[in-house]
C-alpha cells in the first residue's frame, strides 16, 4: 500500500492570483513533492493530506482561467480531471473577482466531479464592501461554498469538513444546470452519441459537459489524443452554426456568465466600490514619470543583488569546494581515482551547486514581484519595449538576469503563461552577456589592449562596452528571428490580468524558492555532474607514458643538480606544468583541439585556445585555467600577467602572433555568443522538457558565433587590421 | 465610423457590443469576462502609451491597444 499512486486524488484549482497556491501551502504545511506531468514541462506539486477518516492526494493544478484547452499545457487540468482516481476538487476562487472564479467553478461543476468552492481572501471582500452570502450561493451551485483567508489560515477546518462530507458516497445536491441555447442543446445532443465512443462508461451528464468542452476547444487546438471522428463532427456542427450566422464560443460563454450574473444577483450585493488600496498604489507604481523610475529601481535593485550580492556565497562555496578537492587529494593516494574524485566528482557537485545562490535570490525576487502583483506591472510597464522584438513583457526579468546568469534566468521564463512565448525567451536569453563571460573579457583585453587607447577613452573600456552593447542587440535580434523562423504562428497576445497589491508571504516565497532550487539541484544537477566528469575524462586520458617517463627523468635531472632549495622548487614546479600541458596537449581534448585548428584559423584562434574553449564548455570562466595549463604555467586566473605573455608571445606556425586585437576581437565576440556552458544546456532540458531544444540552442549559437568571429576576423583582415 | 475600446478615452465606460479578433484571443477574451453587454472602464495608460488597462467585472485586466481595437463598443456619453 505504499506510493501515492494508489490514493483517490483532490486537485485545487483556481484563477491565477487567486491565492491557490498559498491555501496549498496552508493545507500541506509547507511540505510538498514537485513532479512533473507526462509530456509537457508543467511541475506537478502534490502532498498528503489527511481528510476525515482518509488519507488522499492533493495535486495543485496550475492557475488557469477556464477549463477550455488549445495546448497540451491547458489539457492537462481536463486530464487530470478524468483520471480514475480523482474524486473531488477545491476550486479557490478569490471573492473580490467573484464573476470570473465563479465562471471556473461552474465549468467544474457541470464536469459533473464533486466540487468543494474556496472562497478566498474574504476579509479584503468585506474590506471593499462586498457582501457575498455563501448559503446562498451553495444552494444555487449545488456545490459547498466555503468562506476562508488562506493567509490567515482561517476556515480551513471547515473547508476539510465540507470536503470529506463530498468524498462520502451518495452526496451531491441538485447541481447548477446553465440554461443554453436550444439550437446549441441540439448540437450537443449529436455530438454526445460521438464523445460516448471516445469515453464510455460516462454517465450522461458528464457527456454533455465534455461534448461542450470539446465544441468550445477544438478547432485551433493542438490537443493531443482527440479522435478525428470527434475533430470531424465538432468541424461539422461548428460549420453548420456558422452557416446560419452562430456563433458556438459565445453561446456557450455568454449563456454561462448569464447564469452567474443570475446568480450572483440573489447571492451577493456590493456598496459602492471604496477606492482601494491598489487602485492608490497602481496611481503611483504606472504613473508616466514615477512608475518609470520606481521600474528602473527596482530592476537595477535585481540586477546588483544577483551581480553582486550572491557573490560573497558564491566564492564560500568555491572556496568550499576547493577545501574539499584538497582534503580529498589529501587522503587519496596519486592516480586515476584522486583525479577522478577532484576533478571529477568534487569539481562536479561544485559546478552544480554553485548556481543555487543566483536561483534562491531570483526566486525569492520573482516570488516577491509576482505574489505582490507588481509582476503584471513590469509586464505593463515594459511592453511595449518588448512587443517590437516579438516577445511578451513578462520576458523582461528573465532577459534582464541573463546578465548575471542564463541558468536561473532560464527558470525564470515560467512566469510566461504561453509555451511558444516562453521557448522564445529561453533560446534568445543565453545570448545575453553572463558575468561567467567578464573573466573572459579582461584576460583579452589585458593581453591585447594593455595600455592602449582610442581618443579619451581606453582601449579595453571600449572593448567591454561594446560587448554589452552588442549581446543586447544580438539577444533582441535573435529573439525576432526565432519567433519569425523557428516558432512562427500568431503573433504573442497580452492579455494579463492586473491583480490587486497584496502583501506576499516570507514563508511561502522560501518554500517555493526552495522547491525551484531542490528541482534545479536534482534534475539539472545530475545532467551537469555527469558532464563534468565527461570533459574530466575528455582533458584527462589518454595518459602518455613517454611524456611521464620523460618529466620523470628531467625531474630526477634537477634533483640532482646543485642549486639552492627555492630555484629547486621553482624547477620542479614548471617541470610540473610542463608535463600537464604535454599530457593536455596529447589527451583527446587535446587532440581535439589540434584537429579542429584548420576551422579554427580563419577566425584567427591556434590550437591552445581551442583547447580552451572545449574546457569552456564546463563554464566559460574555466577558458582561463584551462589556458593556464595548455601554456604550462598553472594554476592562473584573468589578472595573470604570465599568462597574458604566454598569449602575447604565443605564435602560429608562420611565426605570426595568435593574439592580436583583431584575433582578441574575433575571440570576445565568440565567447559573446557561442553556448560555451553545459549547465544552460542542462536546464534548457528540465525547463523546455526535452534534448530538442537544448541542441538547437547549442547549434545556432555555435554556428553563429562561428560565422560573427569569421567575418570580424576576415573582415578586419581585409580592411588592413592585424 | 464603429468605435473600439482603443478609441474609449481614459476613465469613460463603454459597453462591447462586439468582439472581432482570431478565435483564440476571442474566446479568452469572452471567458475574461468581456462579452456583448459587459461595461467597461478604460483606467489607465502604461507609462510607454501601450498597453492599456481595464476595469471589468470588477478586476483589471490589461490588453494591447492592437486587441482593444478589435473589441467594438458603443461608447456612453458620447453621441
Amino acid at each position: 500500500m505504499s506510493g501515492s499512486a494508489a490514493l483517490p486524488q483532490v486537485l485545487i484549482a483556481g484563477n491565477p492570483n487567486c491565492g491557490k497556491s498559498t491555501l496549498f501551502n496552508a493545507l500541506s504545511g509547507g511540505s510538498a513533492h514537485v513532479g512533473n506531468y507526462p509530456g509537457v514541462t508543467v511541475d506537478r506539486t502534490t502532498t498528503r493530506l489527511q481528510v476525515g477518516a482518509q488519507s488522499i492526494e492533493l495535486v495543485d493544478v496550475p492557475g488557469m482561467y477556464s477549463l477550455t484547452a488549445s495546448s497540451p499545457e491547458e489539457q492537462l487540468a481536463v486530464n487530470a480531471l478524468t483520471e480514475g482516481n480523482t474524486r473531488a476538487v477545491i476550486c479557490v476562487v478569490d471573492a473580490t473577482t467573484l464573476q470570473r472564479g465563479l465562471y471556473l467553478a461552474l465549468q467544474l461543476i457541470e464536469s459533473g466531479v464533486s466540487v468543494v468552492v474556496a472562497l478566498n481572501m474574504m476579509d479584503s471582500a468585506e474590506h471593499l464592501g462586498l457582501h457575498i452570502d455563501t448559503e446562498r450561493l451553495s444552494q444555487l451551485f449545488g456545490a459547498p461554498v466555503v468562506p476562508v483567508v488562506a493567509t490567515k489560515r482561517r476556515g480551513l477546518d471547515a473547508l476539510l469538513a465540507a470536503l470529506d462530507e463530498e468524498l462520502a458516497p451518495g452526496s451531491g445536491a441538485q447541481r447548477a444546470t446553465v440554461t443554453y441555447p436550444p439550437e446549441l442543446e441540439a448540437d450537443v445532443d449529436k455530438l454526445v452519441p460521438v464523445v460516448a465512443q471516445w469515453r464510455p462508461g460516462t454517465a450522461q451528464r458528464q457527456l454533455r459537459a465534455f461534448a461542450l468542452w470539446c465544441l468550445l476547444s477544438l478547432g485551433d487546438d493542438s490537443l493531443r489524443g482527440v479522435p478525428d471522428d470527434v475533430r470531424r463532427a465538432v468541424h461539422d456542427i461548428r460549420e453548420a452554426a456558422k452557416a446560419q450566422g452562430r456563433n458556438i464560443d459565445l453561446e456557450i460563454i455568454a449563456s454561462r456568465y448569464a447564469w452567474l450574473d443570475d446568480a450572483l444577483d440573489q447571492a451577493s450585493a456590493a456598496q459602492e466600490p471604496r477606492l482601494s488600496w491598489s487602485e492608490r498604489i497602481d496611481r503611483v507604481l504606472t504613473h508616466p514619470v514615477m512608475g518609470l523610475i520606481v521600474f528602473a529601481v527596482v530592476m537595477f535593485g535585481i540586477f546588483e543583488a544577483l551581480f553582486a550580492g550572491a557573490d560573497p556565497l558564491i566564492s564560500a562555496i568555491e572556496s568550499l569546494t576547493g577545501y574539499m578537492q584538497a582534503q580529498a587529494a589529501a587522503f587519496l593516494p596519486p592516480g586515476v581515482l584522486q583525479d577522478l574524485v577532484v576533478e571529477g566528482i568534487i569539481a562536479g557537485v561544485g559546478n552544480v551547486v554553485v548556481f543555487a545562490p543566483q536561483i534562491l535570490m531570483l526566486f525569492l525576487f520573482i516570488g516577491f514581484l509576482e505574489d505582490s502583483g507588481y509582476l503584471a506591472r513590469v509586464a505593463f510597464v515594459i511592453d511595449r519595449v518588448m512587443k517590437g522584438v516579438g516577445l511578451h513583457g513578462k520576458a523582461f526579468v528573465p532577459l534582464l538576469s541573463g546578465f548575471a546568469c542564463a541558468v536561473p534566468a532560464i527558470m525564470a521564463t515560467r512566469t510566461i503563461e504561453r509555451r511558444r512565448d516562453r521557448l522564445v525567451t529561453m533560446l534568445a536569453l543565453p545570448l545575453m552577456s553572463c558575468s561567467a563571460r567578464l573573466p573572459v573579457y579582461i584576460l583579452v583585453v589585458g593581453t591585447v589592449f594593455a595600455g592602449q587607447s582610442l581618443g579619451w577613452f581606453s582601449a579595453g573600456a571600449v572593448a567591454l562596452f561594446s560587448m554589452y552593447t552588442l549581446s543586447v542587440l544580438v539577444t533582441l535580434g535573435a529573439a525576432a528571428a526565432i519567433r519569425r523562423i523557428v516558432l512562427p504562428g500568431p503573433a504573442p497576445t497580452f492579455v494579463l490580468e492586473m491583480p490587486p497589491y497584496r502583501w506576499p508571504s516570507v514563508q511561502i516565497l522560501w518554500i517555493n524558492a526552495w522547491r525551484r532550487l531542490r528541482v534545479f539541484l536534482v534534475d539539472a544537477g545530475t545532467i551537469i555532474l555527469a558532464m563534468t566528469i565527461l570533459l574530466w575524462a575528455l582533458l584527462s586520458f589518454p595518459k602518455s607514458a613517454d611524456v611521464a617517463h620523460h618529466y620523470a627523468a628531467e625531474r630526477e635531472r634537477v634533483e640532482q643538480m646543485a642549486m639552492p632549495d627555492v630555484e629547486k622548487a621553482e624547477a620542479l614546479r614548471s617541470l610540473d606544468s610542463q608535463e600537464a600541458a604535454d599530457q593536455l596537449g596529447n589527451s583527446f581534448g587535446g587532440r581535439f583541439g589540434h584537429a579542429i585548428e584548420p576551422a579554427l584559423r580563419p577566425i584567427g584562434f591556434d590550437w591552445q585556445i581551442g583547447v580552451g574553449i572545449i574546457g569552456a564548455f564546463a563554464a566559460r570562466e574555466v577558458f582561463i585555467s584551462t589556458l593556464g595549463v595548455v601554456f604550462g604555467i598553472g594554476e592562473a586566473d584573468e589578472e595573470n600577467k604570465p599568462l597574458r605573455q604566454a598569449l602575447r608571445d604565443a605564435r602560429h606556425a608562420d611565426g605570426t602572433p595568435v593574439m592580436t586585437p583583431l584575433s582578441g576581437i574575433s575571440l570576445m565576440i565568440f565567447f559573446l555568443i557561442a553556448c560555451q556552458c553545459m549547465s544552460t544546456l542542462a536546464v534548457m532540458r528540465r525547463e523546455s522538457g526535452s534534448w530538442k531544444w537544448p541542441v538547437f540552442l547549442f547549434s545556432y549559437m555555435t554556428v553563429l558565433a562561428y560565422i560573427a568571429s569569421l567575418a570580424v576576423y576576415q573582415g578586419g583582415q581585409l580592411l588592413g587590421f592585424s | 465610423m464603429k468605435a473600439s475600446l482603443a478609441d474609449v478615452p481614459l476613465g469613460q465606460d463603454a459597453e462591447i457590443t462586439s468582439i472581432d479578433c482570431e478565435r483564440g484571443l476571442s474566446r479568452r477574451l469572452m471567458e475574461m469576462g468581456l462579452l456583448p453587454g459587459t461595461r467597461v472602464r478604460l483606467v489607465r495608460v502604461a507609462p510607454l502609451g501601450d498597453p492599456i488597462e481595464l476595469r471589468v467585472r470588477n478586476y483589471s485586466l490589461s490588453v494591447r491597444r492592437a486587441e482593444a481595437a478589435k473589441i467594438a463598443v458603443s461608447p456612453e456619453g458620447m453621441v
